[in-house]
């Protein structure tokens, strides 16, 4: 691992978009490996923080790799791991969006969108295992995922709320 | 280049740039905890650019490619009502506000992150960060596996194992379930 951080933020986040069906979310796992177990940019509990700054920012969830970019290299670092991460995707969308419409009712394509969804949903269902595994030290912090989860199940609350009480609870103390 | 064709809500003129942009930087910053909710509030119950269908199916488009859903769909949608104009500037009013913003609360974060209660404050937070995640999988994968049982929910059981448990890197996985699974939905038809 000799290159410089600038080139290895860039490759791995526009080799990781291209791989990230499911959104970033699906992509936090390995995000996670990457940065906390390959490289060494950051320890376990900076990578949760860096998640939950993230969801409190406002915007799409992605805007985590532009911290973890931040953190290894500065505003650059920030700048240049943000358009790894959507630049290359963005020419695949640019493209496949002109041809899409014009398969609409092809076998191929429905079965592409038909097979693509459960693998989809199994990678997001492992973004939140590793979050919880990692946020969870103890039985508090599990309770607190655990409401959480029921709660945003279950109701139509605003998740800021559910934030700011778990925020409040940390607060506090507890955890 | 405009593509016309591309535009079904024919009745409805066609947005300016600059509203296109506004519209986007309207949903990226009131999108706390993830922007789709937001979106689908300002084109289809604000403005009414798309009906639901339209919507559900650019998304689902979206959704479909790799990478980030919603940069996918700002540039699908962006296309479809600007050309590559549109496109560029749906995409910058949805990623410009948050880098600035989650820069400047990266730069606390390094400077104050070591603080004691500024730790134990996101440490409430990551966990139910966490939560509001497993609920949204939860919401996503109820009609799948309430459904009659079939290959979908044994190829996402696996997907999450590969990644969560046996902790094999995620393009693996993809790489090994994807054509599976496609396959699996090509015979189903």
């Amino acid at each position: 691992m000799n290159e410089s951080p600038l080139t290895a933020l860039f490759g791995y986040f526009a080799m990781l978009s291209l791989f990230a069906v499911g959104g970033a979310n699906a992509a936090i796992p390995e995000m996670h490996r990457i940065a906390v177990e390959v490289m060494g940019w950051m320890t376990n509990r900076q990578f949760a923080d860096m998640f939950a700054i993230a969801q409190l920012s406002p915007g799409p969830n992605v805007i985590i790799v532009t911290l973890i970019g931040y953190h290894v290299a500065g505003i650059t670092g920030a700048l240049v791991a943000t358009v790894g991460m959507c630049g290359p995707t963005c020419l695949v969308a640019f493209g496949v969006a002109h041809v899409w419409d014009r398969f609409k009712d092809a076998p191929w394509r429905i079965a592409i969108q038909a097979g693509l969804v459960p693998v989809s949903l199994g990678l997001i269902g492992a973004s939140a295992f590793v979050l919880a595994h990692a946020a969870d030290n103890n039985v508090y912090a599990g309770a607190i995922t655990a409401v959480t989860a029921v709660v945003a199940f279950a109701t139509r609350i605003n998740p800021l709320w559910i934030f700011a009480v778990g925020g409040l609870l940390g607060l506090s103390g507890w955890l | 280049m405009p593509n016309p064709e591309a535009a079904p809500g024919a009745t409805i003129e066609r947005p300016s740039l600059y509203e296109l942009f506004k519209a986007f930087t309207i949903v990226s910053v009131s999108g706390f905890g993830g922007a789709l909710p937001w979106a689908r509030r300002m084109i289809v119950e604000q403005r009414r650019w798309m009906t639901t269908e339209e919507f559900n199916e650019a998304f689902a488009l979206s959704q479909f490619l790799p990478g980030p859903n919603l940069v996918n769909f700002s540039v699908v949608f962006g296309l479809r009502f600007g050309g590559p104009f549109g496109a560029v500037v749906t995409l910058a009013g949805l990623m410009v506000p948050p880098l600035v913003i989650v820069i400047i609360l990266g730069v606390l974060y390094e400077r104050f992150g070591d603080l004691e209660v500024l730790s134990r404050m996101l440490s409430g937070i990551t966990a139910a960060a966490a939560g509001l995640l497993i609920a949204v999988v939860a919401k996503m994968a109820a009609p799948m596996f309430l459904k009659q049982w079939n290959s979908a929910p044994v190829i996402a059981i696996l997907a999450f194992a590969g990644v969560a448990i046996m902790h094999w890197p995620l393009p693996l996985v993809f790489a090994v379930l994807a054509p599976v699974s496609i396959g699996l939905a090509w015979f189903k038809r």
